[in-house]
């Protein structure tokens, strides 16, 4: 850590102690009360990732679902949506939901809606893979013993889709917290914005911007030990 | 009980069934034989619609199923299937790949559905797997539960699609011989096989199919000692 400190620190010519350290922290993120910044910047991350993912996942499934229907309209539609929104980059589809298509709204609620239907491109991707990838010979034993197309579906082919497309919707999930990070393109203090706030008015670049990338890397690891212990529960049926 | 008439099938350019004509009637065990890619496996398809006919009729207790409007699943819980592969549900355990279609689809009380599941699996001495998931056990093991599991809707008849191809050949017993025991019961069956054995000994009629039609048929005792068709004896004198 020091030297570390003593490569990127500005304070000063002198060598660094660890009481220089905690002055330079204490300066910058409790003195001034930049820690109270930070948390609320990362309340906003969390709560745009949060509905972010919901919307993102709910419309997943939904296109998915159409991506797989025998209706054309349905298959078209849903290629067009992710032909669109996979095309565009998020900044650009951000902006445009905040200065054209939401003027005005509240800019947490426009975030959420832009990171939710960029992700949902994505998850349809994901789960239409995840879907298709289970062996046909399922669903044709499902059919075979009369139930009907959604009842196999929902019982036999989506428990096994989820089971398979866990590893990559945690990608999906984690990239989107990390997405966010744009979300002051449109003028949302997210936690990113916050630990640049704090740069400028310390001139301290060091201790917000790695305060702030702790905080993510902290986020992003916790969800994916949490992934990979559903995994390990849902691969209870691969066991012998 | 089945009646097929004038049943054509395509794939893009390519005819598979060329116009078949057979009734199968209750009790009767048909076996058809032939060399691959002579339709034979697309002809059983058919019979249960996994495969949807290009041109002709399927009439099955009385009703054309390829009629418009036919409710296909309420047919094919009167339809069994066994496929080569198995398809168990990987993801449920022996006794609820079991029970799975009569509960979902109401015909058993869950209670009713397992007591009769545990019955059958008494039969043929696998209660003990009751609990294991599929990927635990033997390939004959799982044709066997895979036949119990079409039985457990109590079906009319049983369409065996190549049931003992995918085995090694040391399980291939086994599941022949549950077969006979089917047959002996007087359970109709329509099966597709390359295991000239039981068709001799287990079907009451069997049938040639090669180019995508019935060649030939016949009792089987006169069937594979007085082929007639010079395409069955080229057929038998390499399989015999």
């Amino acid at each position: 850590m020091a030297v570390l400190i003593g490569i990127s620190s500005g304070e000063g010519g002198h060598k660094f102690s660890m009481s220089d350290f905690l002055q330079v922290i204490n300066r910058v993120l409790i003195a001034n009360e930049g820690w109270k910044v930070i948390l609320s910047g990362l309340g906003k991350t969390i709560e745009i990732a949060f509905f972010a993912i919901i919307i993102g996942t709910v419309l997943g499934c939904l296109f998915a679902l159409m991506k797989i229907s025998t209706i054309k309209p349905l298959r078209w539609f849903a290629n067009l949506y992710t032909t669109v929104i996979r095309g565009i980059p998020m900044v650009t589809q951000l902006m445009i939901f905040g200065f054209v298509i939401f003027s005005g709204k509240n800019e947490i609620m426009v975030a959420s809606l832009a990171f939710g239907i960029n992700s949902g491109a994505y998850c349809t991707e994901i789960f239409r893979a995840g879907i298709q990838g289970v062996d046909k010979g399922q669903m044709e034993a499902g059919r075979s013993l009369g139930l009907s197309y959604p009842q196999t579906l929902w019982k036999i082919i989506l428990p096994q889709a989820v089971k398979a497309v866990l590893p990559t919707y945690t990608s999906e999930f984690i990239a989107l917290i990390k997405e966010t990070s744009v979300a002051s393109f449109i003028a949302v203090t997210d936690l990113t914005k916050a630990g640049d706030m704090i740069r400028n008015a310390t001139y301290n670049p060091w201790v917000p911007l790695f305060t702030v990338a702790l905080i993510y890397l902290a986020m992003t690891l916790g969800l994916e030990k949490a992934f990979s212990r559903l995994e390990r529960r849902l691969a209870q049926s691969d066991r012998s | 009980m089945i009646e097929v008439k004038n049943l054509t099938k395509h794939f893009g350019d390519n005819a598979v069934l060329n116009g078949i004509t057979e009734t199968i009637q209750k009790g009767e065990k048909g076996v058809g034989i032939g060399p691959s890619g002579s339709g034979k496996s697309t002809f059983l398809r058919c019979l249960n619609l996994l495969e949807s006919p290009t041109g002709g009729e399927i009439w099955f207790e009385g009703k054309n199923i390829t009629a418009k409007g036919i409710d296909i699943d309420a047919i094919r819980c009167k339809m069994g299937m066994v496929f080569q592969h198995f398809n168990l549900f990987p993801h449920l355990t022996v006794l609820q790949n079991i029970t799975l279609a009569p509960v979902t689809l109401k015909r058993q009380t869950k209670g009713e559905a397992e007591e009769r599941a545990k019955k059958l699996l008494d039969r043929i001495g696998l209660l003990d797997k009751a609990d294991v998931y599929p990927g635990s056990i033997s390939g004959g093991q799982k044709q066997r539960i895979a036949i119990v599991r079409a039985l457990a809707m109590n079906p009319d008849v049983i369409l065996f699609d190549e049931p003992t191809s995918a085995l090694d050949p040391e399980m291939v017993g086994e599941v022949l011989e549950l077969m006979r025991e089917l047959a002996d019961e007087g359970m109709t069956m329509v099966v597709v096989t390359h295991e000239m054995g039981f068709a001799r000994e287990v079907g009451t009629r069997v049938l040639f199919m090669d180019g995508g039609v019935i060649v030939e048929q016949n009792k089987p005792d006169e069937f594979f000692s007085n082929p007639q068709h010079p395409r069955l004896k080229d057929f038998l004198s390499k399989v015999l």
